[in-house]
Parts: structure tokens; sequence; C-alpha cells
């Protein structure tokens, strides 16, 4: 079982998602260079956040190019793990992975804040860990983590129950005021129908040890964690 | 453009034997400029303490170096973008927190984070609104895109800040002490090789421009200005401490203000060398460019490195890996010159050290100056209306309020080493290979220096040192930032020389060693100068966090308060106590100002060695783990800083507070409210642990008092027995939580 991180050269989160695996899960990861075009040898590859490459034109909208998005796309079809965080979101729903689009956050600034979220879906490799409508502390740091999809694709999001986590108040209720970027109702985190490509704004990452305000993003990894290592006994 | 004076100029000649060239004329007039020779602050900086048992580096290199054990070291330095941040808001911001970055990089750390220290004219101008706006937008975008968190520092408002803004940023890099790079082009033979963005005209005499002051038509000026790429600057720094680990270089240091001329001569001359360039191979963004232009752009994301003889293939590939250009353009020499070629032909001929560390040092003339309004005392000591509405108004004050429609926009926990977030006294990031911790944070205070400069220099110090200490840390060394007008007037000189006297003497009794910093003159438009603006940015030690997850963690401390102590109350019952205690001290304050319209008075009147007291017994009782939370208590007086430990926090409702203080001691429930008497911090402790605390206060020899008990949800306060603040903290919290919202938009 081992995990992978892609690097890209303008990410940033790299490190985090690296240093969660490694020392809180105490789990085999290698960096993964975003030229490379194979991903023989992973069982879960994480996208983290940052600005994949400069992100000037549209978050996301380069990276889906990238020598090591085509590995991605064989390696989800082949039905291994996906994490998407932030900019992994976004690169996800511009490669097609996901459905949908990341805008401008409706403030139209740059957001940095705790905030939280609902588990709508615990039946995902990434959220077993978690009680239906257990409500998270997380952070979120993005200018592009406004969700929106069209009407069709929200319907069918809805139906097959992949709408994973959605912002919600410190006591489970899904109110405007509680929707920091304008997400479509308040939507924070969605999956793909084979439930194993998740991508999602809030960072899992940044909240892996109660030193740094929270450790509700920890689950999220051990959930992974433990699908992998049940895998591995197969 | 010559800046020189005629006896500058008189001077290079009779040192050249002979007229030095345009392009030379250019390259003297730069690096000679105020911003690069420091000619004007030099025989005053000498003054500063600059040494202790930790620190490796202090000023002279491209950041100060300083020792936190266990084979790590942090490297820290603040740099102003005052000048182009007037001009051009979003990239003046912006690539000044991109030059301070690559000044960490540089040294082989990595950075690991910024704060900023700003300051602009009051808020109902929608000029300043939209200066603030793009500077907060510029700070954003460069740190957030270039990965580093953005973690702390201040903003200020004051009619003077107008047309002089001034954004202050300082950067922050983790190192093992091996692993410290300097910017010194040693071994004649080596290789001179340029990365990064090509050279384009932007930011042609960016030195000079900082270096004079405003007019009318400060707008024409832009072009001065650099455009930022922070993509970019995230490529060099991997690339940079990637190629920093093969031992191929030799030093390296950043094309900043006056670029390539100022890069290569300082090189050369800290290592006794010369440097031969050749321009024609110099990456170019434009066509037809100068000698003059290439050697004095200022564009941004560039380095110049010196390689090893015969490992420029290595370096090479690795920048090649990361996408960047990666050019030999030159080679080190051993007489001491910079010598220049472009065309074929011998453009300049200069010896290093002339351009580097000859400028003439300027004793600019000094006139001590008496600053500040009349104030009718009586009236201020009256109260103005009921003391809750008092209070209502002052949380209403910009300089008071809620800064979370600044830092939210600014990533401060990327890299995941924040475990003391933006809002409270300093930011505390883990040292994650090690149990340490390190607090940082800005302090200065312009209406004090501007009153009273060597004492507001002092206040700025304590205070900058008591921020840390109230998390829990050791305040080891500092930097500063020292913002002034025109040097050539002398009452500005009299008040730099004071300033440096009074932090000289702040820094020597309270151990904080200055390692560097910058000065930045000509902060005036139209002959309006700002105040004394010294900005402190100090760095702080903890020992003995625990950064492993909780389920591993270590039964014995389980009891105790954890490491950072925050400023937030924390549980019903818990004693407010305060350390030190409050004289009447409401010249320049925050009340004066905000109230009466009025800048002046005496400053507070600080004893530095009943400072460094009441820090060190702060520390003693954090150590012996009773102290649930300590808030430093400065601007806007006891009143503000109760409230604010009240304020909701990271997972915490608001509580409330009962207060119930006395006027012995001192003139008016105004005084006692709003005065800023320095050298006090609020702590809580549970009521058991009184007598311990009693104990330490005894044995530092300091002042306290009980204030009251921590409970309930309203913010009451009884004075002599009358109760005159009972008002619910939730309401007290949104007002001062929604004053720059009202201003700025959500």
């Amino acid at each position: 079982m081992k995990f992978g991180v892609v690097v890209f050269p303008g990410s940033n989160c790299d490190h985090d998602a690296y240093h969660v695996i490694s020392k809180v899960l105490g789990q085999p990861v290698d960096f993964i260079w975003h030229e490379q075009t194979t991903l023989g040898e992973y069982d879960a590859v994480i996208l983290p956040g940052g600005f994949s490459y400069g992100d000037y034109l549209r978050a996301g909208a380069l990276a889906r190019f990238s020598p090591i998005m085509g590995a991605v796309r064989e390696f989800a079809a082949r039905g291994g793990f996906v994490l998407g965080i932030c900019n992994g979101f976004q690169i996800l729903c511009e490669s097609g992975l996901l459905p949908g689009a990341l805008m401008r956050n409706r403030g139209r600034r740059f957001l940095c804040q705790f905030v939280h979220v609902r588990v709508e879906a615990t039946d995902t490799p990434f959220t077993h860990l978690y009680r239906p409508g257990q409500v998270l502390y997380l952070p979120i740091a993005h200018g592009e983590g406004n969700y929106y999809c069209d009407p069709e694709t929200l319907a069918e999001l809805r139906r097959e129950h992949r709408i994973v986590f959605r912002y919600c108040d410190a006591n489970g209720r899904v109110t405007e005021a509680a929707n920091p970027n304008g997400s479509l109702d308040n939507i924070a985190g969605i999956c793909n129908r084979e439930r194993n490509v998740l991508g999602m704004m809030p960072h899992p990452e940044r909240a892996a040890e109660e030193i740094l305000g929270s450790s509700d993003g920890r689950a999220l990894f051990q959930s992974l964690a433990l699908v992998l290592a049940a895998m591995a006994r197969e | 453009m010559n800046d020189l004076t005629p006896e500058e100029y008189a001077r290079i000649v009779e040192r050249l034997g002979r007229e030095p060239n345009p392009v030379e004329v250019g390259m003297l007039a730069a690096m000679w400029s105020e911003h690069c020779s420091y000619k004007s602050s030099k025989v005053h900086l000498r003054r500063l303490p600059t040494s202790g048992p930790r620190v490796l580096q202090g000023p002279g290199e491209n950041a100060g170096v300083v020792d936190i054990g266990d084979g790590w070291c942090i490297v820290f330095k603040i740099e102003s973008h005052n000048h182009p941040s007037f001009i051009e808001p979003y990239q003046g911001a912006a690539t000044g927190v991109g030059g301070i970055l690559r000044d960490i990089f540089t040294m082989g750390a990595r950075p690991i984070a910024v704060l900023d220290s700003l300051r602009f004219g009051p808020l109902a101008d929608p000029r300043n609104r939209a200066i603030m706006d793009g500077v907060v937008r510029g700070i954003a975008d460069y740190g957030n895109c270039f990965g580093v968190p953005t973690v702390g520092g201040e903003v200020f408002f004051a009619e003077c800040y107008t047309r002089n803004p001034l954004v202050n940023a300082m950067a922050v890099g983790l190192a093992r002490r091996e692993q410290i790079f300097y910017a010194r082009a040693s071994g004649p033979g080596n290789t001179v090789l340029y990365v990064g963005a090509k050279t384009g005209r932007d930011g042609i005499h960016g030195a000079r421009m900082a270096s004079a002051e405003f007019t009318e038509s400060a707008s024409e000026q832009r072009p001065a200005v650099q455009v930022g790429d922070p993509f970019l600057e995230k490529l060099l720094l991997e690339a940079c401490l990637e190629a920093l680990r093969t031992n191929a270089i030799v030093g390296l240091q950043d094309m900043g203000a006056a670029g390539l001329t100022c890069a290569s001569c300082e090189m050369s001359a800290r290592a006794h060398t010369g440097i031969e360039l050749e321009l024609d191979r110099v990456p170019q963004r434009e066509v037809g460019m100068s000698a003059y232009e290439i050697l004095l752009s200022e564009s941004q994301e560039r380095m110049l490195l010196i390689v090893r003889a015969g490992h420029e293939r290595e370096v090479k590939e690795i920048f090649a890996k990361w996408g960047l250009d990666a050019v030999e353009i030159g080679r080190v020499t051993d007489d001491g010159r910079l010598r220049v070629f472009h065309r074929g032909r011998l453009v300049a001929d200069l010896p290093a050290r002339l351009l580097a560390e000859e400028a003439p040092v300027y004793h600019r003339p000094m006139k001590r100056a008496e600053a500040g309004d009349d104030v009718d005392w009586d009236r201020v000591h009256a109260e103005p209306a009921p003391l809750e509405e008092v209070l209502r108004q002052m949380l209403r004050s910009p300089n008071l309020a809620s800064k979370q429609w600044v830092y939210r926009q600014y990533d401060h926990m990327v890299r995941t080493n924040t475990i003391l977030l933006p809002g409270a006294d300093a930011a505390v990031l883990r040292i994650k290979e090690t149990r340490k911790a390190i607090a940082l944070t800005l302090d200065g205070n312009g209406r004090y220096c501007y009153l009273n400069p060597r004492a507001g220099a002092q206040l700025a110090v304590a205070e900058a040192c008591r921020n840390l200490v109230v998390t829990g840390a050791l305040p080891i060394a500092c930097t500063n930032c020292l913002n002034f007008a025109s040097p050539e007037r002398p009452e500005v000189m009299w008040a730099f020389s004071e300033v440096i006297d009074g932090m000289a003497e702040a820094c020597t009794v309270l151990e904080t060693p200055v390692t560097g910093g910058n000065v930045s003159f000509y902060n005036e438009t139209e002959g309006r100068g700002i105040y004394p603006t010294p900005v402190i940015g100090m760095l702080g030690l903890i020992e003995g966090v625990n950064y492993i997850p909780a389920n591993h963690g270590n039964a014995e401390r389980r009891n105790r308060p954890s490491l950072p102590i925050t400023p937030w109350f924390k549980t019903e019952g818990d004693l407010i106590v305060l350390l030190g205690r409050t004289n009447d001290d409401l010249g320049g304050s925050e009340y004066l100002a905000w109230i009466h319209g009025l800048v002046g008075g005496d400053v507070p009147t600080l004893d530095l060695h009943l400072e460094r007291a009441v820090q060190r017994a702060c520390l003693r009782a954090i150590a012996e783990g009773i102290i649930k939370s300590a808030h430093d208590c400065s601007d806007g007086g006891l009143a503000i800083a109760l409230a604010e430990c009240c304020f909701s926090s990271h997972r915490r409702e608001a509580i409330g507070a009962d207060l119930v203080l006395t006027t012995e001691g001192v003139r008016s429930p105004i005084s006692l409210l709003f005065s800023e008497t320095p050298s006090r911090i609020l702590v809580t402790i549970e009521p058991e642990q009184l007598a311990t605390l009693e104990r330490i206060a005894r044995e530092f020899r300091i002042p306290y008092a009980v204030l009251g008990r921590v409970g309930g949800s309203r913010f009451r306060v009884t004075i002599d027995g009358k109760t005159v603040i009972n008002a619910p903290v939730h309401e007290l919290e949104a007002i001062w939580q929604n004053v720059l919202p009202e201003y700025l938009g959500p």
C-alpha cells in the first residue's frame, strides 16, 4: 500500500499532505513529479493544493494538459483512489474527472479561515470513518472555490449521493450564511460515480493534528489507509 | 537622471583618476543612492547592538541569522516597499513581498512566514481605501501563490500616511546551521550564472525613486515599479534550494534594487574579488536594451549565482528541471574590479568596492523638534459620554478594530506550522523537526515617535517583546524597518538619531540584538512627511511545544495549559489579574487621537527594568503552568484589552467578564480604562493558583492587581462601586468586527 503526492511546479500544499501521510499516519508516501507519465506502483494519489502552473489563466486550466494528469485519468479508470484538495479539486474538474467548475469566490476575494462542513456521504473510501451528518471544522484557503454545475448535473449528484461535503454552521445547519464562497447548494466536496475520486475545497491536511486547531481532517486519511490495508490483505 | 551631488562626482573623478562614462555614472548614482548606500543613516546605525550569543549573522548580509539550537537557525529580515506601493499599490506591495522572500532563500533558508506592517491614511478618504485594497491584494496574491503563510503584522491609520503609505514586509526562513549561504563572489575563475526571469526595462531607477520625495507627478514614475510573478519566484525558490544542496554554489544574491549592478559589485566587494560581465549573454525580454538599462533594470525574480568552475552543467540541469533560464554571463576575477562588456566594448570598469562600500557617509545636520498639539487635560479626563458609550466608540476606531478583513485574504496556514493564527498578540509557528516553536510580531507606534522619538522607539521594542512573551516565547532578536521623511531636514535626522538611541537602549536591556534591517527615507509628498515610524520585527523562541498528535500525547503535560498561550479568556470562574500597574498615560494615546482628535502630551513613561521584570515574571508563571490566558495591554488601554480577551476565538464562543476596579492611583475613570501605560500584561489563572502568582510577582518585584473574574456573557465593569459598563460581549464584538468591512466591503 503506497500513497503518492503529485507535485506540480506551483504546488504548495504538497509537503503538508506528505507530512500527514508520513508523520501523522505513519504510512509510506512518495512525491510524484508532474512530468511523470505512469502511476504503476501507487494505490492512492493526492493532488495537493497550490497554484499548479501559476494559475494566472484559471485555476487548474493548464494542469489538465500535464503529463501526470494523463496517468491520473488512467489510474482513476483502473479504480485507483484519487483525492484532490483545493487546487487538486479544481484540476479534477478541469480534467473532467469530476463534473462542474470552481469559479471566483462570491466576494471576489481570497478567503483563508476555518469553516464547518457536514459529511453528507459516508459510503466512500475517504469518509467511512465519519458519522453521517458529522460536522467537521476544517480550514479553507482559496480564491476560486465557488462550485457550480448545471441543474441536470446537480440533480445527478444528489440522486447518486455524490455530494460528500457541504458548508454548514457549527450546529450542522446548511444555511446561506454558512456558505463562504457562493457555492451552489453549499457544495464543498463531491465524488465521481465510482466513488474512487474525491474533490474538496477544504483542507483536511491542515486539520489533522490538534495543535493546528482541529484534527477533524485526520479521519479522512485514516479512512483511505484502512481501505488500502484491507485491499492489501485480500 | 543623475542624482550624484557635485561633491560626490568630484570624489569619483579623484578616485578613478578620470571622468566616469555615462554608464558608470548610472551605476554609481544607483549604488550611492540613499536606498542602496545608507549614506545618511550609517553613522547612526552603528550605535545599535548587533551581537549576542545566538546571533550567527548580524547586519551586512542579505538577512540576519539567529541560532535556535539543535542545529537550526532562523533567517529573517524586514524591508520597505513604501514608494512603489503609493504609485502602484498592488504591484508595489506584491514585489515588496517577492524581494524580501528572495533575501531569505538566497541565504539557503526556506521561507516559512511573512508578516506585514501597513500604514495608510484614514479610511474615510476613498483614495486611502483604494491604496489599502490594492496593497492587501498584492501581498495576498504574491504570498498565497508562492506558498508562504502570511501570519501576522499590523495595520495603522493616521493622516500623515495619506499620500505616504507604508508597506513593510518581514520574511522569516528556516535552515540548518551548516546550510547557510552568503552573498560572496569567492574564487577567481568561478562562473557568474544568471538565473530566473529575463531582464526588461521595468524598474529602472527604482532605487533612486525610493531616494527622493514625491511631487504631484508621482504617477509618472509608474514605469519604475516592477511587476511580480509569484509562480516564477516559487520555481526560483525550489531550484535555488535544490542547487544549493549540490555543493556547486559558492554564493548568491538576489538582483533587487540596482539590479545586476548591485548584486555583482556587492558580492565581489564582500569577497575582495572582481567580476567580469558580458551583457550580451544576459537573457533579455526586450530588444535593443542598452548597457545602462541591462545593468540597472530591477526586473523581478532574478538571481546571480557564483558557481564553482566545472560545475556549471550540474546547476543548469536543476534550473532546466524547473523550467528556468540559467546562463553564464561572466566570471570571478582577482583584481577587485567590476568590468562590463557590451557588444564587444568595455562599457564600465570600476572598483567593486567603490560602488559597494565607498559611498560617502554623511553626518547630516540635526535639530531638535518639538511636536504635538496642546492638550486641555481637564477636558480629556472628563467623560464625554457614559463610559459604555465611550467604549463602543473606541471599538469603532479602525486602529483598534479587528483586522480579520485583512488577514483572511492571506493564506496564513500553508505549510501547517502556524499554531497561533492571526488575531492574537503574535503569530507562533512550530518547527516541525523539533519541539520548538518561534513567535513573531511586528510593532511600531509612529504617534509616540512623533511626540518623543527616543521614548517611542523604546516603547515599540518593549511592546514587541511583550507581544511575544504573552505567548510563552522568550524574545531573542529583532530586525527593524526605519521609515522617515527626508533626511535633508534637520528635524527628521534628529528624530532618526533619537530613535536609534532609544532602540539601542531598549534592545540592550531586553537582550534582543538587531540583526539587520532597512531604512526608508523620503517618505514625504509635497513637503508633508510621515511620523518617524520605526517598525520592529521581533523573533521569540518557545521550547517544549508538543507537536505530536494528541493520541500519542504525553500524560504529564495534559493538565497544563499547552503552549502557546493565547489571549482569550478560557473558563468561567478564572481570576483576571493585571501584571504591572496603570498610570495616567493618555499622551499620544488612541483615546486622545480618536475621541478628541489630538496628538499630543507626554508619551507613556517606560521603565525598561520594570518592563523586563514584568515580562520575566509572566514567562516564569507560564513555565510553572498556571497561566491560562495572557494578553498585552497597550493600544486603547485596559478596557480594550479586556474586551478583546472576551471576544470569540477559534472554536470558543464569546465569554463575559466581571471587573471590579478602583481609580486609586489614577486621575479618572477615563485614565483607568484607556491609559496606555506599558509594562502591563493581562492574565487569567484558576483561583487556587493566586498564591503561586503572588509569589512570582514578589520574586520579580512587580506590582499586580486582581481585576475580576471570567464568566457569563456580559462585559461588566464596576469602578469605585459603580457599574459603568454592562454590555453583552457579542454586541461589543460585532462593533469591533464590522469596522473594516463597513469601510472596505465584505
